[in-house]
């Protein structure tokens, strides 16, 4: 019983090490797929892998280019960004204003949490003040004699 | 206290969503027209929208500001476009022509790879300036909506004409250089 939960800390270890690996290798040695799905077409604004505008299948090229000549992700999104800006970018970057298309929805989902927490908060204790003072012992006790005369 | 919280937060999602409404409705109103092509389809002479961008022809950066005093040929294009392969050829022969009384042709490159730009630029052999604009930080204002269009802008810096597409004859480009040089 007791070495169930070292098994799961082992199994997460395992599977972060070997998501760790994928993600170094990614970067390393990216595929075309992947950066096509996370570039944008900047003329039909979606991302390369659904688009066959002219400047999308140069884009495409191109990320072929790179990876045949060594380049990594990171590189290859440089090289993009230098050329057609950020907006290139299918998710914006996790830096400067970029950071903020992150932090503003979890500030959002936070918000509500706290706002739904206090109207609940608020609602509950409203309902214990409808319920009034509690109830004198002795009519409490006739009542429970009452109620027992019907079961 | 729970019922003045009640209709607080119903105020502010009422808020919320009159906001977004409005925004919308100001969105469709307003579509991609910045002024620019709104103004001229009613006889207006806009003025030209201010850039400073980097030069493909050589280094350095080209200010629209610094031609100011001449008349201009805005004309904006990609080498991925197929009309712009069909019309550059008229654009450095109207070059050609018109430097010499005093009209400065720009292309303004967009949405492009700068090598693919100058490849461009040497295959059809561009001789006028020509600046870069990767991001298309400009079309927005002058409100381009496809590739390519040429504007015609005097020497007060209003533009006066645009082509909309391919210029597809020297007549066409001729009476939009003439509308820029004609006194304001």
């Amino acid at each position: 019983m007791r070495r169930l939960p070292i098994r799961r800390v082992l199994a997460l270890c395992v599977a972060a090490l070997t998501l760790a690996g994928t993600a170094t290798a990614s970067e390393e040695q990216p595929t075309p797929a992947e950066l096509e799905s996370e570039l944008i077409c900047p003329v039909c604004e979606t991302t390369l892998d659904t688009s066959s505008a002219e400047i999308a299948l140069r884009m495409k090229a191109r990320i072929r280019e790179l990876i045949a000549a060594g380049s990594t992700k990171g590189e290859i999104k440089a090289e993009f960004v230098d050329q057609f800006g950020t907006g290139v970018l299918a998710v914006p970057p996790k830096e400067g204003l970029g950071l903020l298309a992150w932090l503003l929805p979890l500030a959002g989902l936070a918000t509500a949490a706290l706002a739904v927490g206090a109207l609940a908060w608020h609602w509950s204790r409203g309902r214990a003040a409808e319920a009034g003072p509690p109830l004198d012992p002795e009519l409490e006790r006739r009542l429970d004699a009452e109620l027992a005369r019907f079961e | 206290m729970t019922g003045r919280l009640r209709v607080g937060a119903q105020v502010a999602a009422v808020g919320v969503v009159a906001a977004l409404l409005a925004l919308l409705v100001w969105k469709v109103a307003k579509g991609t027209d910045n002024g620019v092509t709104s103004s001229l389809a009613t006889g207006g002479t806009p003025t030209a929208p201010a850039f400073s961008l980097e030069r493909l022809d050589r280094s350095g950066e080209l200010e629209l500001e610094s031609l100011r005093g001449k008349a201009v040929v805005l004309n904006f294009w990609a080498s991925w476009c197929g009309p712009c392969r069909e019309e550059t050829p008229l654009l450095e022969e109207g070059w050609k022509r018109w430097q010499r009384k005093g009209v400065v042709f720009v292309g303004v490159n967009v949405k492009d790879f700068r090598g693919d730009a100058r490849s461009f630029m040497r295959r059809f052999g561009v001789s006028y300036p020509n600046v870069y604009d990767g991001k298309g930080s400009t079309i927005g204002r002058y409100g381009v909506t496809g590739y390519p269009e040429t504007y015609f802008v005097n020497a007060r810096g209003r533009i006066v004409y645009r082509i909309a597409g391919e210029v597809r004859a020297a007549d066409n480009l001729d009476e939009g250089v003439e509308r820029a040089l004609a006194p304001a």
